[in-house]
């Protein structure tokens, strides 16, 4: 006999109160980042000169744009399931893990928002 | 589990956290590049700065190994390499590779540094 409440079965969560969805999340964006991250550091480090024009008429670029959007939207939700895993394992007391938990994915929608409105504004063409 | 599985797993979760405060420095250089020619200025004396590469130093340790062990934990999501000796050589590799990152693009951050300083 189960004890399992017809509605429990159907959504098929137990204790842990969610699925794979939160796992799955975790290695998409994990094979993303790996080609993503890899571009940048090789675009980033083979840039003639640091300067504001240089790095303008890099990020100018389409495909640099695109994949610099890609690269922060990615990598601020991985950060974000990754430091969401450590403080749900190392945050004890109920009050102060949640309000960490909702600061921290506040920030990480704030970095991810103002990095991509950082690229778009100049690959759109702001004026230098 | 044994202890090279515990210690490579922590260290990923550490080099991991890294990374997240390492958005930081990105965003705010993003934000400085479309920000104009003062405002990129002011920025690049913070983002040259020395602590800032000490801070860039903790990035590429932190990249090298985050990206090995990754690596490491997406074969192991296929089921592969599961057995304690096989762990335990992966351990090894994922440091060596790691080593091997950490020079290849340290050397390429120190030639971009020296090139445009």
């Amino acid at each position: 006999m189960s004890l399992r409440t017809p509605l429990g079965r159907v959504l098929g969560l137990g204790a842990a109160k969610e699925g794979v969805q939160h796992w799955w999340l975790q290695r998409l964006t994990s094979i993303a980042l790996v080609p993503l991250t890899i571009w940048f550091l090789v675009s980033l480090l083979a840039l003639p000169a640091f300067d504001q024009a240089t790095v303008r008429i890099w990020l100018s670029q389409g495909w640099s744009a695109l994949l610099l959007c890609l690269l922060v939207l990615v990598a601020s939700w991985h950060s974000q399931l990754g430091v969401r895993v450590v403080i749900e394992d190392y945050v004890h007391g109920a009050g102060g893990r949640t309000l960490l938990l909702v600061l921290v994915s506040f920030l990480h929608v704030f970095l991810a928002a103002a990095g991509l409105f950082a690229v778009l504004r100049v690959a759109l063409g702001s004026p230098p | 589990m044994s202890r090279y599985t515990l210690a490579t797993s922590i260290f990923n979760r550490f080099t991991g956290v890294a990374l997240s405060l390492g958005l930081l420095p990105l965003v705010y250089w993003l934000i400085a590049v479309s920000g104009g020619r003062a405002a990129y200025a002011q920025a690049l004396r913070v983002l040259t700065s020395a602590p800032a590469k000490l801070v860039y130093a903790a990035i590429i340790v932190s990249f090298a190994y985050h990206l090995s062990a990754g690596i490491r934990h997406l074969v192991w999501d296929t089921g592969r390499g599961l057995e304690r000796a096989q762990s335990r050589r992966s351990a090894y590799l994922v440091v060596a590779a790691s080593l091997a990152l950490m020079l290849v693009i340290a050397y390429f951050a120190w030639a971009a540094a020296v090139r445009a300083p």
